[in-house]
């Protein structure tokens, strides 16, 4: 057992923290207020490596483990879900998929400029009446001699108006459920591919949230991800790994509106003291230090379980339940810990309140999550090993250049 | 071009306040270390010159085991090689004393152009190691440098901040360099500096390795003693609303205030 965190992760920790309080806090409020996507932090992200940190060096990545991939989850979204959302969509939903499953040659042509990031991705599973229930998907791919035809509509896809490979999910074979997905990369420019952005929603007002509407798409067969059929296991293993930073994302905002309650309860005096010396404040900020702390033990399981190459599907949908549940809690208490200047903009943990709020509803609602532990802890649910499993991280050859 | 940055831990600047006296006394301050945040520019502005007129940098650091911090910082941000100098006689040194060790190091070095130093350090904030640096190795020591502006052909010109302004002042190399934080935007650590820092091993340098008499450095050659340490009185503020009928005339108003507080 090792509970502590290398010298090497202290360090992504620090570059990242330093990058989030510097270059994202300043600016984020601004952007959160105009429904605005900070377009400008996605090259300083490339150029900092972060978009693709643990995608292997030859692959244009930055060699990094998984465990870093979740602190820079954390650190980001201790500024601001919107922008971790970014690393979600692009890296784990898109760049990972594409690790996972694609071929050598598939490598090569997307994941390498997704990873440098002079391209962005994002992922299309979503459809406006197939969310949770992904085998009932619409969208339809026909076989046209090398090609395919797609055809349907996406919806709630975070950078659809943002990403230039775009995985998408249609049925190749409409009588089947979910044997009958399949997984494609469409490239932005494809004719009869068209994109657009949702404005109006509650939280992570910052990200890009969008649709994408397929109208006779000609995608090539080299733009078929794994094989026919194998759509379904590519979803759920990107949802995998997305669903892991979002945990660890919540534990950035659990952390986050800790710390401005903890600053807010040693200033705010009522009652001729400092309102922390209550104990009903000092309960809600116990809960949060207490939900930090699991939070934080539940994410880092995964990060370690990856790192091993182990499958941990469930012990990730546990994290995912856990943390984003308690980042709700927490930004809930936050907000009352401040009183009305809480319920105000002019403080921030309003913003984060909002931010939480989507992350118990996307990757899995929190009612999916509880029926999945519900059902391995049954015994009805069993993971079988797929033909393509995330690579486990090795520091030799991740760090090697191609 | 060689350029030798010298560099040091300390506390982070926030968690200062949290010191107790005790603490500082027994120079153990409980506190976790980083990288002293004035030698982040003097790093920067080694990286740049190396990137711009070629050569090398080398990250030096003064203290027992367990202190590579700083090093590791320098090398993840892009200095290729750092070396640690110590000796159990080195205890108890004195910004005079570490000026000496520092100096000693530089020369094992050899022939170098220039020695870049944090202004000073968060801690002790005497800003004296880098005027002991300079005396010691007898070079000249550029303080308050905000910009570099030629290097070449054995002289060094530079910007140094000054009460009226700027001032451009020339140097014959070798010299030591202390800059201000006009001078540089510290770069963040690279994902592959890094890899390199987690893995860096670091020579280390000792007395007899820099010809240095052990009497003259550490507690035994120390010329300061801190005594009778106590904390500054904590401050105490006050508000005071500018009234007035017009934005104009309150603006007005907090402008005098200013002035005859001589804030402007």
């Amino acid at each position: 057992m090792d509970f502590a965190f290398t010298e090497e992760h202290d360090m992504v920790r620090k570059m990242v923290h330093d990058f989030a309080a510097k270059e994202i806090r300043p600016v984020i409020n601004e952007y959160d207020s105009n429904h605005k996507y900070p377009r400008f932090l996605l090259p300083r992200m490339a150029e900092l490596g972060i978009l693709g940190i643990c995608i292997p060096v030859r692959y244009g990545g930055a060699g990094m483990d998984y465990i870093s991939l979740g602190i820079v989850s954390e650190e980001l979204e201790w500024a601001d879900a919107s922008v971790r959302e970014t690393i979600a969509v692009h890296l784990a939903l898109n760049s990972l998929a594409l690790l996972q499953w694609a071929s050598e040659e598939q490598k090569q042509r997307f994941l390498v400029p997704l990873a440098t990031g002079e391209k962005i991705g994002c992922y299309g599973l979503t459809e406006p009446a197939a969310g949770s229930d992904v085998a009932g998907l619409r969208s339809t791919a026909r076989k046209d001699g090398d090609d395919y035809i797609l055809n349907g509509e996406k919806m709630w896809i975070t950078l659809a108006d943002v990403a230039d490979y775009l995985l998408v999910f249609a049925k190749t074979d409409p009588s089947q459920r979910h044997r009958g997905i399949s997984a494609f990369m469409l490239e932005r420019g494809m004719e009869g591919l068209t994109t657009g952005t949702i404005e109006d929603k509650m939280g992570v007002h910052a990200s890009n949230t969008g649709w994408i509407a397929m109208d006779d798409v000609r995608v090539p067969k080299e733009n078929l991800i794994g094989q026919e059929g194998e759509g379904f296991k590519i979803a759920m293993s990107a949802l995998d790994d997305a669903r892991y930073t979002v945990a660890a994302g919540a534990a950035g905002t659990i952390r986050a509106v800790m710390e401005a309650a903890v600053h807010y309860a040693n200033e705010r005096e009522a009652f001729g003291q400092k309102i922390g010396q209550f104990q009903l404040v000092q309960q809600l900020i116990a809960k949060m230090a207490l939900n930090y702390d699991i939070a934080g033990l539940l994410w880092q399981r995964v990060g370690w379980l990856k790192n091993q190459g182990i499958r941990n599907t469930k012990e990730t949908s546990m994290a995912k339940w856990f943390a984003t549940e308690a980042a709700f809690a927490a930004s809930s208490d936050a907000v009352q810990v401040h009183g009305a200047y809480g319920f105000s903009s002019e403080y921030q943990v309003e913003r984060y309140l909002r931010n939480s709020k989507g992350a118990v509803i996307y990757e899995g609602t929190t009612q999916i999550h509880q029926l999945l532990q519900a059902q391995y802890a049954l015994g009805y649910r069993h993971d079988k090993p797929l033909r393509c499993e995330l690579p486990a991280y090795d520091p030799e050859a991740w760090g090697e250049e191609g | 071009m060689k350029y030798i940055v010298c560099v040091t831990q300390s506390p982070d600047t926030a968690e200062l306040p949290k010191v107790t006296v005790d603490q500082a006394e027994s120079g153990n301050q409980g506190l976790e270390l980083i990288t002293n945040p004035w030698d982040e520019y003097a790093i920067e502005e080694g990286l740049r010159l190396k990137e711009k007129q070629g050569g090398s940098v080398l990250a030096i650091t003064v203290g027992p085991a367990g202190t590579e911090g700083a090093l590791k910082s320098a090398v993840a941000m892009g200095v290729p090689k750092g070396v640690r100098v110590w000796d159990d006689a080195f205890a108890g040194s004195d910004a005079l004393a570490i000026g000496r060790i520092l100096a000693a190091a530089v020369r094992k070095e050899g022939d170098y152009d220039v020695v870049l130093t944090g202004k000073t350090t968060v801690d002790g904030n005497g800003a004296l190691v880098p005027v002991a640096l300079a005396s010691a190795l007898g070079a000249a020591l550029l303080s308050q440098v905000a910009k570099i502006v030629a290097i070449g052909d054995g002289k060094i010109t530079v910007e140094r901040l000054v009460e009226e302004g700027r001032e451009k002042v020339t140097a014959d190399l070798p010299v030591v360099i202390a800059p201000v934080k006009e001078i540089n935007e510290p770069r963040y650590a690279s994902f592959m500096g890094i890899r390199k820092a987690s893995r860096a091993k670091f020579d280390v340098w000792d007395a007899a390795a820099l010809g240095i008499n052990a009497g003259s450095v550490g507690a035994a050659g120390a010329k300061v003693a801190w005594g009778n340490l106590s904390k500054p009185p904590a401050r105490e503020g006050s508000v005071v609303l500018m009234e007035g009928e017009t934005v104009e005339e309150k603006v007005t108003k907090l402008v005098d205030a200013l002035m005859a507080e001589k804030v402007i």
